[in-house]
């Protein structure tokens, strides 16, 4: 019973830490809260089921096709609504980032409309396989095995490829980075692309999971993934894995203990307690103020 | 006295009156966010939270209490005070960004609680009782829209008003000079929930039906558009965004599911053209005094400077 609940919280967890990952990097880069990515993570559960109720598609395909379709709206994004803004104060540009965040799930709400849609039952073969006396369905080993698969290809990105050096250079200080000529510009644009494409995978994921996908599901999503970000320490990727992985897990032993009915409050209880005791969250850096 | 009020009241349109009462009741919203985020410069995405639970207190007092409304109101609003100030407490520690998504992740579970408890009758929601006073609602809400607008201007001009600026300018200078941030950030916090609470007492005896529900996460990007729309910390401007937005919605029925989608553009739109609002940095004292042909004083500094 116990590993059950463990592995549907590992299964749950792993989706938030996709979604997190672009937050972290985000914020890691530009100092932002992207609050519009919970709507790209909408988008991309969206344009996976179009991809597989309309064209047919296999769902990897799909996946890929929605990935790709939300890098290059995470980038347009960033050209519209945070670039111009980016000698202003953090305020301005975090209100920016709601606003787009309210324009784009009412944009969804207007096209697909106000009811859930499911993915179709042939999209993913689900079987049980039972291990250790407990059961996992192929979806949730597609889920953590997608998951991890993505993330260790954004670890390598980062850690072992060029761009990804810049990305870490640009992170550490905007303005030396940009004097040792990295294209800011263009690192930013990447990291918004790559961000995106996780949460699109995430978006496909969890539109298989919880077999809904509607106009409104990035803002609850989205939130929890940033406070899975927050929880590891923002700006730190390992950290938002890690806090992906404590929320999922933490929500469903807490819906398992009969706390059902405050199931969206167990995470924010969680951040709003960790912050208290620790601001930066439990893998980040101690922030150096400075005049 | 009441008497002659309630055949004010009858003379107007009713539908027009509905419109009047709302842009008076988003006022006084929108200026206790002002207060929080326009004046001191946190933000806080968490303002209907409070004004949640100033509606459900004083739907509460009016039921087991019954005080006169006016003190209902009182208490109504020094509820949410007390709770947003001991929850600013641990909170405020934190700096903005961090601070935005606590006050958001604390409106959710003010929410979730109240869609849980008892005495807040779960998902079903509460009726308000009418009001226990002679005086009509109408001229309650434009009274106490009208104390509100004296009190944050006095405020703002106060020395505690210019602390508070101090701290949205410049966080370290201001503790520098020996402004205990903590303690101003906490207060301003009070003040603004005292005013949320207001807002959400009369809006529950105006529509005499409140529920968990409609006082979520859009409710309080409703409250931020107006002010951000009228500009940040600007009185003047924080009055004209909130009625333009409360009344909009009313001549613009044909389009009503798009009002979310204008106000996500607005919001983007006037980061980007407009960042202090439509009269952002606008003084009008000085345009009145310009006008009577007095020179200025020195114009306000309105560039903010970037972390």
């Amino acid at each position: 019973m116990l590993l059950q609940q463990l592995i549907n919280g590992i299964a749950l967890g792993s989706t938030y830490a996709l979604i997190a990952l672009g937050y972290t990097m985000v914020y890691g880069i530009i100092a932002l809260i992207n609050f519009a990515h919970g709507e790209i993570f909408m988008a991309g559960a969206f344009v996976g089921l179009f991809m597989v109720t309309i064209l047919k598609l296999n769902i990897f395909v799909a996946m890929a096709g929605a990935m790709v379709f939300c890098m290059v709206m995470g980038v347009v994004i960033e050209q519209i609504a945070y670039r111009p803004l980016r000698k202003s104060s953090r305020l301005s540009a975090l209100i920016s980032a709601i606003g787009v965040s309210i324009f784009l799930s009412t944009l969804a709400l207007m096209v697909f409309g106000a009811d859930a849609k499911g993915y179709p039952d042939n999209a993913f073969p689900v079987r049980q396989i039972k291990l250790f006396g407990a059961e996992i369905s192929t979806l949730q080993l597609l889920i953590i095995g997608v998951s991890a698969a993505l993330m260790l290809g954004l670890e390598f990105i980062v850690q072992k490829t060029k761009t990804g050096k810049a990305m870490r250079a640009t992170s550490e200080d905007y303005n030396t980075a940009a004097l040792m000529g990295i294209n800011v510009n263009r690192i930013i644009s990447f990291t918004f692309a790559l961000g995106s494409a996780l949460a699109a995978a995430g978006g496909v994921l969890v539109g298989l999971l919880f077999n809904a996908v509607s106009f409104n599901m990035g803002l609850m999503a989205g939130l929890k993934a940033f406070s899975a970000a927050v929880l590891g320490g923002i700006g730190s990727i390992p950290g938002a894995m890690l806090g992906g992985l404590l929320l999922g897990v933490a929500e469903v032993f807490g819906v398992a203990a009969g706390f059902s009915s405050y199931r969206d409050a167990i995470a924010f209880a969680i951040l709003v307690l960790v912050l208290l005791v620790k601001p930066t969250g439990l893998l980040g850096q101690k922030i150096q103020k400075k005049v | 006295m009441g008497e002659a009020l309630q055949h004010i009241v009858a003379l107007v349109d009713p539908y027009i009156l509905q419109i009047v009462v709302n842009i008076g009741i988003a006022i006084v919203l929108a200026l206790g966010l002002n207060v929080i985020t326009g004046i001191t410069g946190q933000l806080s995405l968490g303002h209907a939270a409070f004004m949640s639970i100033g509606a459900f207190a004083s739907a509460l007092i009016a039921t087991k209490l019954a005080l006169p409304y006016g003190l209902n109101i009182l208490c109504s609003g020094l509820v949410a005070a007390a709770i947003g100030a001991a929850i600013g407490y641990p909170i405020l520690r934190l700096t903005g960004d961090y601070l935005a998504i606590c006050t958001l992740g604390f409106a959710e579970i003010v929410k979730v609680v109240f869609l849980n408890l008892d005495v807040t009758n779960k998902a079903l929601g509460l009726t308000v009782p009418p009001p226990k006073s002679v005086i009509p609602m109408p001229f309650y809400v434009w009274g106490v829209a009208i104390l509100a607008i004296m009190f944050v201007c006095f405020m703002k001009e106060s020395r505690f008003g210019r602390a508070l600026k101090a701290i949205r300018d410049d966080e370290i200078a201001a503790e520098a000079m020996g402004i205990n941030i903590t303690r101003y950030k906490i207060q301003s916090f009070a003040v603004g929930s005292f005013l949320a609470g207001v807002g959400g007492s009369l809006y529950a005896h105006f529509i005499n039906y409140i529920n968990p529900s409609d006082f979520g996460f859009l409710k309080s990007v409703d409250i931020l558009s107006m002010m951000v729309l009228g500009g940040l910390g600007s009185i003047a401007g924080t009055v004209f965004g909130a009625s333009v937005l409360a009344a909009a919605p009313e001549f613009l029925r044909f389009m009503s599911q798009y009002r979310m989608l204008v106000y996500g553009g607005l919001l983007v739109f006037m980061m980007v053209f407009r960042p202090n609002g439509l009269l952002g940095g606008v003084n009008f004292t000085e345009l009145v005094l310009r006008s009577f042909g007095k020179k200025p004083k020195t114009a306000e500094i309105t560039e903010r400077h970037r972390q």
